[in-house]
Order: structure tokens, then C-alpha cells, then sequence
């Protein structure tokens, strides 16, 4: 207890030195690799840009293993960088502890909250944008019949399949949401050719809209959908282009905007330690409009939409967090 | 009706899930009846894999793309083949290596020429082996029953799938009708008789894993450009293993390899289709409890149903001529 005191003061100490301080940022991506098309690209995307407009270079690490989790941390405290960025949920526990052992390095985790005084959190609210491309899929649908496929079974993607229902319901309050998850471990997140079974046998159940948050998993999902002459929905990055025409919209996680506000946060010395959500308001989630999907959002899709948007910054309409009780008040 | 369509569309799946598994089951019973044990099954399919897609996205044919496969896949198999029956290595170790060196250098060489984190583009649909629509599907499809079992099962299936499936009996008929059959078996029950008859050991081994290596390398192709579209890292995800034991269940014969695929092809499709359904008298299962439900059921029958399994007397021993 002693030494967790020392270490906040201490941080907060540095903390507030740092302001004269060099950034020399790391990042440490998830195993998918900076180019997966989905999640960790998006990082990738942010600290490029980091670079490009401020000209200070990064180290990078694309683990292959758990166990190269922690090790991959300590050894970029090790070497003085710092701020650190980690990119997804798996690295919670190992940063839990690495973070004790290296109290004057500043942590950035992306979607988990660890409390630590040198930790900032960054979630993004993906429920409301579930919300709003879940609108969208009610909307489009014929059949009143459409399907959530997600990657590995965990509260993060309970919260995605939570506010698509709710958004489907509030479009077309008789339609029927079939969801399913494709494995419970990280796997599952790799899984093109299980996404694609679960993408048939949901269409063959009446299907004609399905939204996946699968990552790789996710692009077989995706292709079967399109083969079937039916729509799929995209999510983390853009992706309208995957299947032009076939791809009703992606449901858009902003974490190059989390990656890239921490680091120049960081140069500035307005890094603070704590939760940072992303939502609406802040652009962290939203729904994707581009030439490819232009054709397949009519006008009245788009404005119910964007009202739907408006009113959930407002706070006229709130979506449920799965992550808060771990139930879903819809099925 | 919609129980029959229900049910149709399992089977549909079951084969298309079914596919690799037969491929390389039939891979790893060729080999192994004549001796040389191969559990570098998953590390062929996953280099044929990774060759069939380059090559579809190189050259624009699937065709070409296949031959890819089934060459990388052969590759493989003769560095198996010369580990294990010209330097009477030990042939668990160069199997083991054979998967270590697919996974890796399939990674690092996709990486390096797409710079997509070891994956490819996806492969288009013109360089893929897509469903082939058998004569009068739809029309027939309107009879009960029987037009349904032709409309959905047998219809819409790729050329990959008719020639897994055809695979089976020729492999039954060669195996067991034909004089290579015999003496291919020979060699995995007594190599020395097989010597002394004047016929080489090490030829019939060599034949044994070549042919070995063509079927791992349909599999592998299946996965990339007929079932799926692109390489993913290690997206053969243990169907080799799955293989293996499914060859053992079968206790090395074809009709039986050809079951036991079908089996844990249907666990699969059954996992799939019953996710989020709720069971009669159950109510809904939670989605680990049906995921797990295949690996139960494998422990069942394998101590329950399936007896002793013998493999070939000489499966695993390098021969050598006594002087």
C-alpha cells in the first residue's frame, strides 16, 4: 500500500514535469499485425500520422505470443520510451502489473480500463455506434430477419451485438436479431472460414443483413454475404470498399483519433492519467458513408440515422452498456 | 418441411466443412500404409494453402493455382520423405519441423510481398474454384424430399469438393485391387518381404509420400481459394491433427477415413447451426457448452465405440537392408 502511494506521488510528480519532456512513444499491437485490415491498422494509422506531422519517430512491436506481451512493455520502459501504447483488451493484466513496475513511464491501453496513476484508458462507447448501424440494418431489411456475428465470446463484443439489437428494434420493433459468437478464444478472431459457415447458416435462416465484429473472421463473413447477393456491415475500419456495393456501411471505431490525441497529448504535457471515453460527440464511433455504399443508404435511412445520432448526443436516447450490468435488456 | 431444409442444410455444410479433413486423412492413410508416419499433414496443407492463393492472385487462375499447391505440398513431402527414408531420420521430428517451417515462412514470406501481416489479398472471385450449380437444380429442387436432397446437398458444390470425394474409392480400389496397392501395403506391414521380392522399399516410400503430397495440397488449395478467399496466418487452424485422428478412428482404412471426416464435420456444422437455438427441454445452451460438444463426443467414441486401433506393423520404422 506504501509503495502504491509513492508511486502515485511520484507520478504525479513526473507527471507534471513532463511537460518539458521529449516523447519518445512505442506501441505494442495486438496479434492481427499493423496491417489486418481492422483494428490494429486503425492504430497504426493514428501514430503514422503522429509522425508524420510532428517528426518524431516510434518504435513498434507486432507480438506473435502471449507470453510477449509483458515482455515486449518492459522492455520499451527499459529503453526510456515513453508514452507507451498498447493496443487491445489482452494486454490488461500484463499492463496491470508493468505498470507498478515502471511508475514514471506513461501507459495508453485501448479498450480496457486499468486503474493505475500512469494509465489512460481509452474505451470507445462502441454500443452507440452498434446502435446507429443496427438502425441501418433494420431499415434495409426485407425479411424483418438480420444477423450479428461476433469474433470471441467476451463482454467487449456482448456490448457490440447489445446496441445493434437495440438499434434494430428501435428501426423495426418486430424484427428478429439471430446472433451468434464464433469461438471464446482469441481465435476466434481469425476465423474466415467459421465466420463464413455461421454467415450461411444465417442466411439460410432469412437473414438478409449481417453485421459482424469478428475482425479476419469478419472477412469471410463479409464475402459470404456479398456471394449471397445480400448486405453485410463492416466494422472497426472502413470497410464499404471490401465488397463495393454489397457492404451497407462499417460501424467506425476511431482508435487512430484515441492513438493519435494520447501522443500529441503526451508532447503537449496535457496527458492525464484515468478513463477517456470516445463517443459520439468526440467522432470516436460513427457509421461509414463513402461512394461505395452510397447507392444502398437511401435518404430517409441516412436522416433517421443521423437523428437517431443527434438525439443520442443529447441524451434524448440512451443505449444500453452491456459492459455495465453484463445483461442486455433485448434479445 | 422446414425440419427437412433444417437438416439439409447441416448435411451441406458438414461436406463443405468435411473437405480439408478428407483430404488430408486420405493423405496421412496413404503414407502411413506404407509406413512413414507423417504428422506434418497441417504443415503441407497450410504451405499449399499459402501457394495455391500467390498463385491465384499472381496468375489469375485458380487451375494454376491448385497445381501451385499440390507442387509446394509435393515439395514438403519429398523433404519428409528424404528425412525419413534416406536418412532414416526420426519421422515424428521432421514432421514437427515440417509444421514449424509452414507456419513460419508462410508468415514471413506473405508478409514480405503483400505487407499485410502475413495474409494475402483477398483472392478474386474469377481466381477461385466457386459452386458448381448441378443440371436442373432449381427445377428439381420443387419435388419433395428427393428434389431437396439434389437441389441442396449435392448441388452447389466446387470442383474440389467431387474431387475430395472421389478420392475416396480410388484410394479404396488402388490400395487394395491393383498390384502398387499391394505391394504399397507390403511395405507398411513387412518391408523386408517386399525387399526380398526384388522391389524397391525406398521407391514404393517415395511414391507413398508424393501421392501423400498431392492430396495435402487439394486440401490446402480448398482452404485458400475454393472454401475461402486468401491466406490467413495458420488458417488450417489444426485441421491436420483433426486428420490424424480421425485415420486412427478409422483404423487406416478409406471407407472408414471417409466416415469419421463426415462425423467431426457434422460436430462442426452442428456447432455452427446450434448456437443461440433454443434446445427442446434445455432452452437456450450456452455457446462454450455446444463448442465443446464435438471434443466430448471424440472422447466418448474414442473409449467408448471404437476398439483397438493397430497401425501398420512397419508405420514409423526406417528400413534398413541387412547386409
Amino acid at each position: 500500500m506504501k509503495t502504491g502511494i509513492l508511486a502515485a506521488v511520484l507520478a504525479a510528480m513526473l507527471g507534471g514535469a513532463a511537460i518539458a519532456q521529449e516523447v519518445k512513444p512505442a506501441i505494442v499491437f495486438d496479434r492481427g499485425g499493423k496491417f489486418d485490415k481492422s483494428f490494429n491498422e486503425a492504430a497504426h494509422a493514428g501514430i503514422e500520422r503522429f509522425k508524420k506531422e510532428t517528426g518524431i519517430d516510434y518504435r513498434d512491436f507486432e507480438i506473435t505470443s502471449d507470453a510477449q506481451r509483458e515482455q515486449a512493455m518492459q522492455r520499451f520502459a527499459r529503453d526510456g520510451h515513453n508514452p507507451i501504447v498498447v493496443i487491445g483488451f489482452s494486454f490488461g493484466t500484463s499492463l496491470q502489473k508493468v505498470a507498478k513496475e515502471f511508475p514514471n513511464t506513461r501507459f495508453t491501453i485501448i479498450d480496457s480500463v486499468i486503474n493505475e496513476p500512469n494509465v489512460r484508458s481509452a474505451v470507445f462507447t462502441e454500443h452507440e455506434g452498434s446502435y446507429l448501424v443496427g438502425m441501418m440494418a433494420g431499415l434495409a431489411s426485407k425479411t424483418n430477419k438480420v444477423g450479428f456475428i461476433g469474433g470471441m465470446d467476451i463482454p467487449l463484443i456482448r456490448k457490440f451485438a447489445c446496441g445493434y439489437v437495440q438499434g434494430v428494434k428501435a428501426a423495426k420493433p418486430g424484427a428478429e436479431v439471430i446472433q451468434n459468437m464464433t469461438g471464446t478464444t482469441g481465435a476466434a478472431f481469425n476465423d474466415p472460414a467459421k465466420g463464413s459457415e455461421l454467415a450461411k447458416s444465417q442466411l439460410d435462416r432469412g437473414a438478409d443483413v449481417i453485421y459482424h465484429a469478428a475482425g479476419g473472421t469478419g472477412i469471410g463473413v463479409l464475402r459470404t454475404v456479398a456471394d449471397a447477393g445480400k448486405l453485410g456491415i463492416g466494422v472497426d475500419s472502413n470497410q464499404n470498399g471490401l465488397h463495393p456495393g454489397r457492404v451497407l456501411t462499417s460501424m467506425l471505431k476511431r482508435v487512430d483519433v484515441a492513438v493519435y490525441s494520447t501522443l500529441m497529448d503526451a508532447r503537449s504535457g496535457k496527458w492525464t492519467a484515468g478513463v477517456t471515453v470516445y463517443g459520439l460527440p468526440q467522432d470516436g464511433v460513427g457509421y461509414a458513408m463513402d461512394d461505395n455504399n452510397k447507392a444502398l443508404v437511401s435518404p430517409e435511412m441516412k436522416a433517421a440515422v443521423d437523428k437517431a445520432a443527434a438525439d443520442i448526443k443529447a441524451g434524448t436516447i440512451k443505449v444500453h452498456d452491456y459492459m455495465t450490468n453484463s445483461a442486455c435488456p433485448v434479445m | 418441411m422446414e425440419f427437412l431444409d433444417a437438416t439439409l442444410q447441416i448435411l451441406a455444410s458438414t461436406v463443405r466443412l468435411a473437405v480439408p479433413l478428407i483430404c488430408a486423412c486420405l493423405a496421412g492413410l496413404w503414407s502411413e500404409r506404407a509406413g512413414i508416419v507423417d504428422i506434418g499433414l497441417e504443415g503441407k496443407m497450410l504451405g499449399a494453402a499459402f501457394a495455391a492463393a500467390v498463385a491465384a492472385i499472381s496468375t489469375g487462375s485458380a487451375m494454376l493455382g491448385l497445381l501451385a499447391g499440390i507442387g509446394v505440398s509435393i515439395l514438403l513431402s519429398l523433404v519428409h520423405g528424404y528425412a525419413a527414408i534416406a536418412q532414416r531420420g526420426n519421422q515424428i521430428v521432421s514432421g514437427v519441423a515440417i509444421n514449424m517451417l509452414a507456419v513460419g515462412l508462410t508468415a514471413v514470406l506473405g508478409h514480405a510481398w503483400y505487407r499485410e501481416g502475413g495474409r494475402t489479398p483477398p483472392v478474386a472471385q474469377s481466381q477461385r474454384f466457386l459452386p458448381i450449380d448441378l443440371p436442373f437444380a432449381d427445377q428439381v429442387g420443387a419435388i419433395p424430399v428427393l428434389g431437396g436432397i439434389y437441389k441442396q446437398l449435392l448441388s452447389g458444390h466446387n470442383l474440389l469438393v467431387w474431387l475430395a470425394f472421389l478420392a475416396v474409392p480410388l484410394t479404396w480400389w488402388v490400395l487394395q485391387k491393383t498390384r502398387f496397392g499391394l505391394r504399397l501395403r507390403a511395405v507398411g506391414e513387412n518391408p523386408a518381404a517386399v525387399d526380398t521380392a526384388g522391389i524397391s522399399v525406398a521407391r514404393l516410400r517415395y511414391e507413398a509420400v508424393i501421392i501423400c503430397g498431392v492430396l495435402c495440397g487439394l486440401g490446402g488449395a480448398y482452404l485458400s481459394i475454393a472454401q475461402g478467399a486468401g491466406f490467413l496466418n495458420n488458417m488450417t487452424a489444426g485441421k491436420g491433427f483433426i486428420a490424424l485422428a480421425a485415420l486412427i478412428f478409422a483404423k487406416w482404412r478409406p471407407g472408414p477415413a471417409l466416415a469419421a471426416c463426415l462425423l467431426f464435420g457434422f460436430l462442426d456444422a452442428m456447432a455452427i447451426r446450434l448456437q443461440g437455438v433454443a434446445l427442446p427441454g434445455i432452452g437456450q445452451a450456452p455457446v462454450q457448452f455446444i463448442q465443446a460438444l464435438p471434443y466430448v463426443l471424440t472422447v466418448v467414441l474414442l473409449a467408448g465405440f471404437i476398439g483397438r486401433a493397430v497401425p501398420p506393423k512397419a508405420s514409423g520404422v526406417p528400413y534398413v537392408k541387412e547386409r
